[in-house]
């Protein structure tokens, strides 16, 4: 845990391990990202299992009756949500590459607004060490 | 209750905001306002369509401070503020702007 004047920030990680649609988890853990990004705290996304197929480009939910919800990935930089884990086996084991996946960036205000990649590819082993380091993990 | 518009009457939720993201016309917006005594000029339309772009692009309402630091960059840094944005949209930016805007409320907000 950091101490910033007298407040202090949590590392909060956000597990995806479910498909985008089919079950709300995709959905939910997106919203609730985005509303804990309000709290200024130090906030992470994790794309493991078939949490990699939320991040696929090219989604479209026309005949399934569910709001594409996809393209809203692209705010997170908006919302200082700049570490994006993408679990390397599970695309592997998928048969994906990143270049399967959209390409998250965010704006560093503190660098005249240059843009810089908030995906990062990390193995299973990468991804433990990582998780070891939050203060609190959600699963979805 | 419904907003009544031209003779035409549309959905909305118990908070005024429209039921149908494509039902959204200027004139609504005009209508919602004047129901609140305020009247819209070029700089509140200036937000009003920076937020539709915003949820063409993104399908969401953006939070106030991501509506803020959007602004500013767009539109400069005189208006990219809190007090500029609450000046405009006295009952809060995201809140009332997104309203008039016809978008849902922003996720989030307070």
């Amino acid at each position: 845990m950091e101490n910033e004047g007298d407040q202090v920030i949590k590392k909060f990680m956000y597990m995806n391990r479910k498909a985008p649609y089919g079950t709300i988890y995709a959905l939910e853990s997106l919203e609730v990202v985005l509303i804990a990004a309000a709290f200024d705290q130090d906030v992470s996304l994790v794309c493991a299992d078939d949490g990699v197929y939320q991040l696929m480009k090219g989604q479209n939910t026309d005949d399934i009756g569910m709001k594409n919800f996809s393209p809203t990935y692209s705010a997170l930089g908006d919302y200082d949500i700049k570490k994006i884990y993408i679990e390397k086996e599970s695309l592997e084991e998928r048969g994906l590459s990143l270049d399967d996946l959209q390409d998250l960036k965010y704006e560093d205000e503190d660098d005249d607004w240059a843009e810089k990649d908030s995906i990062h590819l990390v193995s299973r082993e990468e991804l433990a060490q990582v998780i070891d380091e939050q203060d609190v993990v959600f699963s979805f | 209750m419904p907003l009544e518009v031209d003779g035409q009457s549309y959905e909305t939720d118990e908070e005024g905001y429209l039921a149908n993201l494509n039902d959204w016309k200027p004139e609504l917006a005009n209508a919602m306002a004047a129901a609140d005594g305020a009247e819209l000029g070029e700089n509140h339309w200036e937000v009003i369509n920076f937020l539709r772009e915003y949820y063409e692009e993104y399908q969401i309402a953006p939070a106030v401070r991501v509506l803020t630091k959007a602004i500013g960059k767009k539109l400069g840094k005189d208006k990219g503020n809190s007090k500029y944005l609450y000046e405009l949209f006295p009952y809060g930016p995201a809140k009332q702007a997104c309203k008039y805007a016809g978008l849902p409320k922003p996720t989030g907000c307070v």
